[in-house]
């Protein structure tokens, strides 16, 4: 099977990928959305942007900005009103394949153990083998963490355990592009540091193309090789930011003058186009 | 605390809410057994209890062979009602133009006392048991339909979405997120349902029947046996309750995840 999808590449038989190139490439996307009073809001206006294939990008601003609405169009949940996605050279009209989601909220099933939630992926798609994917949902769950919860039922889990369920369910069919929607913005501060370590290291090791929505400055300079900062009302793109810090970054880092640079501007950004209302 | 002390307590926790209630319908019997005798109202008044316990035992067979027509009516009725439920919830669900026809029509229907109808059915289908069938199904139906459909539509949008991103069909949607989500609602109009069955049966043997405990209930009104009318409803009662509790059985069995039915706070870990 694996053999397969590498053969359909074609390109580079020898690594599993394809060669580096804009693995997701946003072009002048809009979108708006009627109400049920008629009005008109406009969601995302001109935004273009890329992912290239294993970068980490960031995409913050305030709420109500239109990262969520960024994200589902993207992820083909929803449709924009003009402009093209393309997803792995293929343009967006459903969800693309070889796509993992995480929601700012975990969506853990409750009629699903903590495995069977991992193993979720699997019931909606043809040709995995029953056993090898518990056995990858069950080494996901130590990597994360988690061994030894596999049985339990998820209202027996803090938050923080949940979105590590959620992470590794989005893992579990070894995607190429990893959306995240706020993934962390429901939990405590400490919760939080600790899952941008684990999802640091997750993506050192795998090299995926991750676009990590958030409304947490530090939180996306930590994390990224690029922030795109937007603006409220319409979302559309300030700037484009280049986080040039070493790798593996530990949490230290954000008392660095460096991070502090990058941070800072980004505020000063933010505030300028009116972020931060008085 | 000591290991017998906790079973202990775990045992007065578990069973209070059952020995209590016996305690209080014992109450209830002893005092109706003792207004009785003080104050001798004739037996087709007021029978004490003990006339309708005697009544029961000498007569079994009798009131097996009623209660299992009546039931059976009930039953059959429910299980038409629980498909035919189900499957337009769904329908209800899924397409704009069912929402338009159907449930409203299934909302209006529901307005009318289905009671009212049974003499209809009793002209269209007769007298026998088919009537009985058609009453107790057309009674359950509203509940069972009507909260299936707000159980299927309360599904987490999230998770709808969730199940979208990962390619799932339509029909994964609706056996993996949709049902499970609608499970707990299903079973609120399937409580209700089944005790609608019951009365719809009935009615329709009220109105016109020669087997069935209402049957028994209605003739027995007429020759003024009112021990017999007791010991009919006491049938009923039980009867009932068992239903009941089968259902709950049920509900426990299949969706244990539900908040409903998780118990204490005792199981929760952090």
């Amino acid at each position: 099977m694996a053999q397969k999808t590498s053969s359909q590449r074609g390109l580079h038989p020898a690594s599993d990928r394809p060669i580096t190139r804009d693995y997701v490439c946003v072009s002048d996307v809009s979108k708006t959305y009627q109400t049920p009073r008629n009005e008109t809001i406009e969601a995302l206006s001109h935004v273009s942007l890329t992912l290239t294939t294993g970068e980490f990008l960031s995409v913050v601003g305030p709420s109500g900005c239109g990262k969520s609405t960024l994200l589902k169009c993207i992820a083909g949940l929803s449709a924009p009103t003009s402009g093209l996605i393309t997803v792995n050279g293929r343009p967006v009209k459903e969800p693309p394949p070889k796509m993992g989601i995480v929601f700012q909220r975990d969506i853990l099933l409750d009629w699903l153990n903590i495995v069977d939630n991992v193993l979720l992926p699997i019931r909606y798609t043809r040709g995995h083998n029953p056993e090898t994917a518990r056995q990858s949902a069950m080494r996901l769950l130590d990597t994360i963490g988690l061994a030894g919860f596999e049985h339990n039922h998820p209202w027996e889990l803090s938050g923080g355990m949940r979105q590590r369920v959620a992470i590794c369910r989005s893992l579990l069919l070894e995607p190429d592009l990893l959306l995240m929607d706020e993934p962390f913005g429901a939990l405590d501060a400490l919760t939080r540091d600790e899952l941008n370590l684990v999802l640091q290291r997750i993506w050192l090791r795998d090299e995926k193309s991750v676009l990590f929505i958030t409304h947490s400055i530090q939180e996306a300079v930590f994390l990224s090789d690029r922030v795109v900062v937007m603006s409220p009302g319409p979302g559309r793109i300030l700037e484009m930011l280049e986080i040039d810090l070493p790798r593996p970054r530990e949490l230290e880092i954000r008392e660095t003058p460096e991070f502090g640079r990058y941070s800072s501007h980004i505020r000063a950004l933010l505030e300028r186009h009116g972020a931060f209302r008085r | 605390m000591s290991g017998a002390a906790q079973h202990h307590f775990s045992f007065y926790s578990r069973y209070r809410k059952a020995v209590s209630a016996t305690l209080s319908m014992v109450a209830l019997l002893l005092m109706w057994e003792a207004a009785v005798f003080v104050f001798a109202p004739p037996v087709w008044l007021l029978p004490a209890p003990s006339d309708i316990a005697t009544e029961l035992f000498a007569f079994p067979a009798f009131y097996a062979h009623h209660a299992v027509y009546t039931i059976r009516s009930a039953l059959i009725g429910f299980a038409i009602a629980l498909v035919v439920g189900m499957l337009a919830a769904i329908g209800i669900v899924y397409s704009r133009f069912l929402e338009t026809t159907i449930y409203t029509l299934i909302v209006g229907i529901n307005s009318i006392p289905k009671i009212a109808l049974a003499p209809l059915f009793i002209i269209w289908l007769g007298t026998g048991v088919n009537s009985k069938l058609a009453i107790a199904a057309l009674s359950a139906l509203f509940p069972i339909a009507i909260s299936s459909v707000l159980g299927l539509r309360s599904a987490d949008p999230d998770a709808l979405d969730l199940a979208r991103s990962l390619r799932a069909s339509g029909f994964q949607v609706l056996t993996t997120i949709r049902l499970p989500s609608a499970a707990a609602s299903v079973f609120s109009g399937v409580k209700v349902g089944l005790s609608f069955a019951l009365i719809g049966a009935i009615a329709g043997e009220f109105v016109a029947s020669s087997q069935g405990l209402g049957y028994v209930i209605i003739i027995s009104q007429g020759t003024l046996l009112t021990t017999r009318v007791f010991a009919s409803l006491l049938v009923l009662l039980i009867s009932g309750m068992v239903l009941f509790y089968v259902v709950s059985y049920v509900e426990r069995l299949l969706i244990p995840w539900h908040v409903s039915q998780r118990g204490s706070s005792e199981h929760v870990m952090i």
